[in-house]
């Protein structure tokens, strides 16, 4: 097991992959009543067409199945794994991404048997028509309950103007169709290939004895058997890098019009420190033009443009990324033409120096806030760990950032082809 | 297990709570004003956080303030409204990284105090009103924000379950305000209020985090003066309210995929009554949590929704079950939800379901100990319903519960409202 410390911070974090392939992570808090521990894996909706384990062919499955195994895992032959965290004061949940499914609980109490739980039942699956049949309606109403949320419609609607082939412009959930073309069997094809040890990471925060869980992660994982797995075959299509589509308008009976503004920060594959600069220059500059602080925000709240629904917000995953500006708008043109205007203004822009420095402490602080969340602090980790970042090391890395790194970056960072435009419209 | 410390100490008119906890890497300050919910006030309280976070006279405007914030490492501020019951709560929130984790930092404590001090007691005025340019601007922002509630289907229509079944009650009143009386309302009105609000409100203050007390406690004494306190008492005491003699059903229909089903029950039992942790018990076994009787019976066994849950309104005696379903399941879901209910004030709990609910609530509660903002909420709900039970002893007046007590308090639960939210044409 390494030993790893972290002195600014005050944080020391344990880490041992194991024979099987699984990366385990401790992170001990013990002045914390709670732990947080999550089971995830790199698979998420966008992983639609691969070669399954111990095949040859490749194959693209319904959307939506991601996240519908994720609703299934829950369910086995004779009860259902809630009721068992349950009866150990623990309480759990899941969630899908567009490339990660996670399995998690945090409980005060029973600490080792709920981890216990949480390794056996991701790692057992049981899947009948009867029970995937069932599920259809449950997920069917997810669905709907998300086809009513305009600011979801909204997010989705830029996704795909910005993407034309990366699967991110598919809701995670599919639609109320492709589920119905789910199978058990396409459920044990999906779980065997993307539940392999080898693609997953156990991370767990907060009151525990490191030695003691390591050995209790261990012997479960011996008990185990896995069938050898090679790296998996996934077909992510190639991107071009400008928009799919300029504009995309959907109607829904909204109040006010909903229009965001997308810019298509990544289509191809990052990793390191290429992928940790990009991930942090583009969030500290689109905050430094768009936040309260920003000129932007002051000339559109000036120009009576936005109101409080302003908001913006940024995303760096390995294989894409895209940033969202947006708002509740009387006149969606006129927000439209004004943001990609300024947008298309920083090319000519120098950031100042004093500037610089002052985005840097923002961000730093902002940092150190979401290290107050044992799950914040886990998803996070988690996220930077796929593409060889350390984001315990993020803090040392913003303070090396340069007003010339940042500059640099603002010269390419927009052009009108990497554009789109999403509008919800009353109706 | 871990313990909450809370020091109370009463100087310059303000009741002043530091809750010192080595926990986390922030600091937090929460000011709190409070003062009784009504109709005559909620517009100009609703109002007053948008033109207060606009900036104070020493930095006049959102972009002055929202620099000094990111000068101090990203430092957030946010001031909002809420209803606790027949008292109405405004809080100013501020969030800071703590100097001990960035190296040569040593007064950011004393500029976060001191920033928040203008924010509160120094706002940017004009004479005897606030300006109108701010004032006139930000009384858009909430008319916008009051009309955009109907894009929210699920908060809609938990207001609007709260519409029919308190009518009349001052519960009744919407915290955000209404349209209507933000009309006629001038900048001299709202400044004459906030200046009542000043004199009159009971100003709770709570900082949380790694700190020294008595350091703090000089530099909040230093900053915050409050002048001509009148210490009149007047508490919200929350009416008692009358049960109808039958149940009373609304339907309304819009445009939407997903029915949403509300039930709201009266309790009768507060925060501060002997059986609250019983209350909170019968609860936790009817809807609070995925074990649950409504997410087994109308989730698992039925299939009929993604959600189905309850929760409590601690300071009003009120019991609120939520569902999203399809229109035409509306008398299925219904029947099957007021029958987990019968079935519960008629006994149907079993030691297993009361225990492991037990555990499931204690959990949560020392969960809620590990966040920084609920901490400080869990504390001042003693202040809100005048009583002194501390985070522990509510932990331990849950284990406590007995399944006769249970039972007991499901006798004074009544059915009340039912709310369904439904599409055009009907279930």
């Amino acid at each position: 097991m390494d030993k790893k410390e972290y002195s600014l911070i005050e944080e020391t974090l344990f880490h041992e992959k194991l024979q099987n392939g699984l990366d385990v992570y401790l992170l001990p808090r013990p002045q914390m009543s709670k732990t947080y521990a999550i089971f995830s894996t790199n698979y998420g909706s966008i992983d639609r067409t691969f070669v399954p384990i111990g095949e040859s062919e490749e194959i693209t499955v319904p959307d939506g199945i991601a996240h519908f195994l994720e609703h299934k895992l829950f369910e086995k032959k004779d009860r259902d794994v809630f009721a068992d965290f349950g009866k150990q004061g623990a309480s759990a949940n899941a969630y899908t991404s567009f490339t990660k499914t996670a399995y998690l609980f945090s409980a005060t109490s029973n600490i080792e048997e709920n981890v216990e739980t949480l390794l056996d039942f991701v790692q057992d699956p049981y899947f009948s028509e009867q029970s995937v049949e069932k599920e259809k309606g449950i997920i069917g109403q997810e669905i709907k309950m998300y086809d009513d949320q305009p600011d979801w419609q909204s997010f989705m609607g830029t996704l795909r103007s910005l993407f034309k082939e990366t699967p991110v412009n598919i809701d995670i959930a599919g639609t109320v169709e492709s589920i119905s073309e789910i199978t058990k069997d396409d459920l044990y094809t999906c779980y065997n290939t993307f539940y392999h040890p080898e693609n997953m990471t156990f991370f767990i925060a907060g009151n525990f004895d490191p030695d003691s869980m390591m050995t209790l992660i261990k012997e479960n994982q011996n008990k185990k058997q896995f069938s050898k797995l090679e790296e998996i075959q996934r077909n992510y299509p190639e991107e071009p890098v400008e928009v799919a589509e300029k504009e995309i308008t959907l109607n829904m009976p909204v109040s006010v019009a909903k229009c965001t503004v997308g810019i298509k920060e990544s289509y191809k594959e990052l990793s390191g420190d290429d992928f940790v600069k990009k991930d942090l220059l583009q969030d500290m500059i689109i905050s430094y033009y768009f936040s309260k602080s920003g000129q932007f925000y002051e000339q559109l709240y000036q120009e009576n443009i936005i109101d409080s629904s302003f908001y913006f917000e940024t995303n760096l995953d390995k294989n894409y990324g895209y940033s969202i500006i947006g708002g509740n708008s009387d006149n969606p043109d006129q927000f439209v033409e004004k943001i990609k205007e300024l947008l298309l203004s920083t090319q000519s822009h120098e950031i100042a120096e004093e500037d610089f420095e002052r985005m840097k402490r923002k961000k730093i602080g902002q940092l150190l806030r979401s290290m107050n969340s044992l799950e914040n602090i886990a998803s996070k980790f988690i996220h930077y760990n796929t593409v060889a970042v350390d984001y315990f090391e993020l803090i040392p890395f913003i303070q090396k950032l340069t007003v010339k790194d940042a500059n640099e970056f603002l010269k390419d960072w927009i052009s009108d082809d990497r554009l789109g435009v999403s509008k919800i419209i009353a109706g | 297990m871990v313990t909450i410390q809370e020091e109370v100490k009463n100087f310059n008119g303000l009741n002043v709570h530091f809750v010192p906890n080595e926990k986390f890497k922030t600091v937090h300050i929460v000011v709190k004003f409070r003062a009784p919910l009504s109709r005559e006030t909620i517009t100009k309280r609703a109002l007053l956080p948008y033109v207060l976070q606009q900036g104070p006279k020493k930095y006049p405007s959102r972009k002055e303030l929202q620099i000094v914030l990111d000068d101090l490492y990203g430092a957030v501020l946010s001031i909002d409204g809420g209803k606790k019951g027949d008292s109405h709560i405004l809080s100013f929130r501020l969030e800071v990284a703590n100097e001990k984790f960035i190296p040569n930092e040593s007064n950011i404590m004393d500029k976060a105090v001191s920033l928040l001090n203008d924010v509160i007691f120094h706002p940017n005025v004009d004479g005897k009103s606030f300006h109108d340019t701010v004032f006139n601007r930000e009384k858009e922002t909430l008319k916008q924000k009051i009309r955009s509630i109907v894009d929210d289907k699920m908060k809609y229509a938990n207001m609007r379950l709260i519409d029919e079944m308190c009518e009349g009650e001052t519960y009744q009143t919407h915290v955000s305000g209404y349209e209507e009386d933000l009309t006629s309302l001038t900048s001299q009105d709202l400044y004459q209020y906030y200046q009542d609000l000043l004199k009159n409100d009971q100003i709770d203050i709570y900082v949380l985090g790694d700190v020294e007390v008595n350091k703090m406690e000089e530099v909040i004494s230093s900053s915050f003066k409050r002048e001509g306190y009148q210490n009149d008492n007047k508490k919200a005491d929350t009416e008692q309210s009358t049960s109808k003699k039958e149940v009373k059903e609304v339907i309304e229909e819009q445009n939407i995929q997903q029915a949403k089903l509300h039930i709201g029950y009266r309790t009768n039992i507060r925060f501060q009554d002997s059986n609250y942790a019983a209350l909170q018990v019968f609860n936790g076994v009817l809807g609070g949590f995925p074990g649950s009787k409504l997410f087994i019976n109308v989730r698992e066994k039925n299939s009929l929704a993604y959600y189905a849950s309850s929760r409590l309104e601690s300071h009003k005696g009120l019991l609120l079950v939520f569902s999203g379903i399809a229109p035409k399941d509306y008398k299925k879901a219904r029947d099957i939800m007021e029958e987990q209910m019968e079935a519960m004030k008629n006994g149907d709990i079993t030691e297993n379901e009361l225990m492991e609910t037990k555990d499931l609530i204690v959990n949560s509660l020392q969960e809620t100990l590990d966040h920084p903002q609920g901490i400080i909420e869990m504390l001042y709900q003693q202040v809100i319903a005048d009583t002194q039970i501390t985070p522990n002893e509510l932990i331990e007046n849950i284990k406590k519960v007995t399944l006769e007590e249970v039972i007991e308090v499901g006798k004074s639960i009544v059915e009340d409202t039912v709310y369904l939210l439904t599409n055009e044409g009907g279930a």
